[in-house]
């Protein structure tokens, strides 16, 4: 009877553990729902309402809903002080982790020492501060300076004026410094390229149209110009309308890839070549940090690593319905 | 009603400054002087001009608009939200219009029958209209103009005659705006107001319906300006409301001349302070000066402008004015 007793306790054992091995083989098992569910993450961008902050929320808040846990969204309404507050108070309330959008590379550097020494792995977007975090999401602006200088040495070579003029973003940030920086030593190796003008719109497409209409005047000949965002540069492309010279000035310029930003201005023809950082490949790239830090069990901070966007360059010749995203496909299918 | 000795004098010194610094850049950068440079002086201004027109009829009946860029932004953007939802042009157009109508008309019966001082009114109103819009009529920062709209874009950016119509559109505005303030009857009684508002109602001045009125107009020219704002770049940024936009639409208002306690001042003085800046952004851009040098230089010439007047026109108890700015 005992015996008996035993054996089918035995098998029972080695039934359940099977059972359990089994489900182990098929499907990352209850540790990795559990590592994620009632979790909650603080999310500050710099504000919300524009494509690239309303895209990331969207990829983000999709798998949230999936696997359980909870975002927190913070907006500062492009108040530098307010996201200080924000994400001050967040630190207080000790979320699982926190998601911060950099508006340079200075002003959170100490709230990002503060959250990992509160033991919050927190992942920055956008742009970085010296502080490294546990993890870098977005762009090399280096890069995009290059590439952006590229588009255009490639299209005023021999035959043309090679003058070419840059719209920058606001001179004190560190993402447009190091574009004009890309630019700038890009050109320099680039004979018969000469930039007539750089001059900053402040990211606005207003800013940008008044320098750009006064810019075509001085230069009519101009080839080329590097803008350095989309919105702004509908500006951009406006001037070079009202001027007359659409085709006839190259406009080069960066952005988030959403469909209205970016290959709509292409299909137009406003943009000539377009270089997305694409902002739903970069809500996958959230999700999957969120996801690896939210399991690993390290301490904040002590192995930071970058996921850097890829760069994808639209023109007409090359772009497919799939080259940019909408709001609407990213909140239903993004991230 | 007068416009004042001192006051015109001002005027004088900001277009005397214009004219040197004119003179100046075309001595220093060439194609300055190109006929086509000196529209586009004009141009690149003249959105700002066409604000500061609005702002100087509310300043000049003793009042001031700080809600203006809060609600031209919402206004204009929630038209190009419901043009990209399908909406006729026949219905966006209208609803912005009453927008504005509607956002000039509370402002001026906060200042008239609630009796909040303008800048109070109009400063909470800017919130408050931001916010609404944000929450209930604008999801996102930047609009586009869809493309089957796109003539729209094509009227703003015409030029008949050579001359670009936002360019005419500044110019049809002030002189609208200077014809009404002088040879209309509620023209003059909006300087009678600003002079001296107690003095204006004892004698029969209707104050507190031309306060709304003047309000109204305010918001109505804010929206053409945010209409022509739109059209030139295909798009409206809500994030407009969180620039120094108000400030230096106030700026081009009194550099001219015209006084921040109401009654002194004319439109001429709006064209003239406008025209400084257009000069001076002109310029700096072509001579390729760095954003924070443009910033500097900017200041510099302002700061003169006011050192001069002062100089040549001394506040004293006869010039001054309670408030006076």
């Amino acid at each position: 009877m005992i015996l008996k007793t035993l054996t089918l306790a035995g098998l029972g054992l080695a039934l359940t553990t099977g059972l359990a091995l089994a489900q182990d083989a098929d499907s990352p098992g209850p540790a990795y729902y559990a590592a994620l569910e009632g979790k909650t993450v603080g999310f500050v961008p710099i504000s919300m309402g524009f494509d690239l902050t309303q895209g990331w929320l969207a990829g983000m808040q999709r798998q949230a809903d999936e696997l359980g846990y909870k975002i927190v969204v913070r907006d500062p309404n492009w108040s530098v002080e307010s996201g200080i507050q924000a994400i001050q108070s967040l630190i207080e309330e000790a979320p699982d982790l926190l998601v911060i959008q950099n508006n340079d590379n200075r002003s959170y550097n100490r709230l990002v020492q503060q959250a990992l020494a509160a033991g919050i792995p927190t992942i920055q977007v956008q742009q970085r501060v010296a502080t490294p975090s546990d993890a870098y999401v977005g762009p090399d602006w280096y890069d995009i300076g290059r590439r952006t200088a590229g588009a255009l040495v490639s299209a005023c070579g021999a035959g043309t004026s090679g003058k070419i003029a840059v719209v920058e973003g606001a001179t004190a940030s560190p993402a447009s410094m190091l574009m004009l920086a890309g630019i700038n030593d890009l050109v320099a190796k680039s004979a018969g390229i000469t930039i007539v003008s750089s001059q900053a719109a402040d990211w606005d497409a207003s800013k940008a149209f008044a320098i750009t209409s006064t810019v075509l005047l001085q230069n009519p000949d101009l080839c080329g110009i590097a803008g350095f965002w989309d919105v702004a540069d509908t500006g951009t492309a406006g001037a070079i309308r009202e001027a007359g010279l659409e085709g006839k000035v190259v406009l080069a310029t960066s952005g988030g890839g959403n469909r209205e930003a970016g290959c709509d201005r292409v299909a137009s023809g406003e943009f000539s070549v377009y270089h997305s950082y694409n902002v739903a490949g970069q809500a996958r790239d959230l999700n999957a940090a969120i996801k690896m830090l939210l399991q690993a069990d390290i301490e904040a901070g002590s192995a930071p690593f970058a996921l850097i966007s890829p760069l994808l360059q639209i023109t007409q010749a090359n772009m497919t319905p799939s080259s940019c995203w909408t709001l609407d496909e990213l909140a239903k299918m993004g991230g | 009603m007068s416009a004042g000795r001192g006051r015109v004098a001002q005027e004088q010194i900001i277009l005397g400054i214009a004219v040197v610094v004119f003179v100046l850049f075309s001595v220093v950068v060439p194609d300055f002087l190109s006929g086509s440079n000196v529209i586009s002086m004009v141009q690149n201004v003249s959105v700002l001009g066409i604000l500061g027109i609005g702002m100087a009829i509310t300043i000049l009946g003793r009042g001031i608009d700080l809600s203006m860029v809060a609600s031209m932004s919402v206004a204009v953007a929630w038209m190009l939200v419901q043009l990209n939802a399908g909406a006729p042009l026949s219905q966006a157009l209208p609803l912005a219009i009453l927008f504005s109508v509607a956002v000039g008309m509370i402002n001026g019966i906060l200042v008239a029958y609630v009796e909040i001082p303008a800048i109070f009114a109009t400063l909470a109103m800017g919130v408050a209209v931001y916010g609404f819009g944000k929450f209930y009529l604008v999801e996102t920062d930047v609009n586009y103009l869809p493309e089957a709209w796109q003539w729209l874009a094509d009227i703003a950016t015409a030029r008949p005659l050579g001359i670009p119509v936002s360019v005419i559109a500044f110019g049809v505005c002030a002189l609208l705006a200077h014809l009404g303030l002088r040879y209309l009857r509620d023209g003059r009684f909006i300087y009678a107001m600003g002079d001296n508002p107690v003095a204006a109602r004892t004698t029969g001045v209707p104050v507190r319906v031309l306060i709304v009125l003047q309000y109204v107009v305010s918001a109505l020219i804010a929206l053409l300006a945010g209409l022509l704002m739109a059209m030139l770049v295909a798009s409206m940024n809500t994030r407009i409301v969180s620039s120094t936009l108000v400030y230096d639409v106030i700026l081009v208002v009194v550099l001219g001349g015209i006084s921040l306690s109401g009654g002194r001042g004319g439109i001429g003085s709006v064209v003239v302070g406008t025209l400084l800046i257009g000069i001076m952004l002109n310029g700096m851009t072509m001579l390729n000066l760095t954003y924070t040098a443009q910033n500097v230089i900017k200041a510099l010439i302002l700061l003169l402008a006011l050192i001069l007047d002062t100089l040549i026109n001394p506040r004293d108890e006869q010039t001054a004015q309670q408030g006076d700015i």
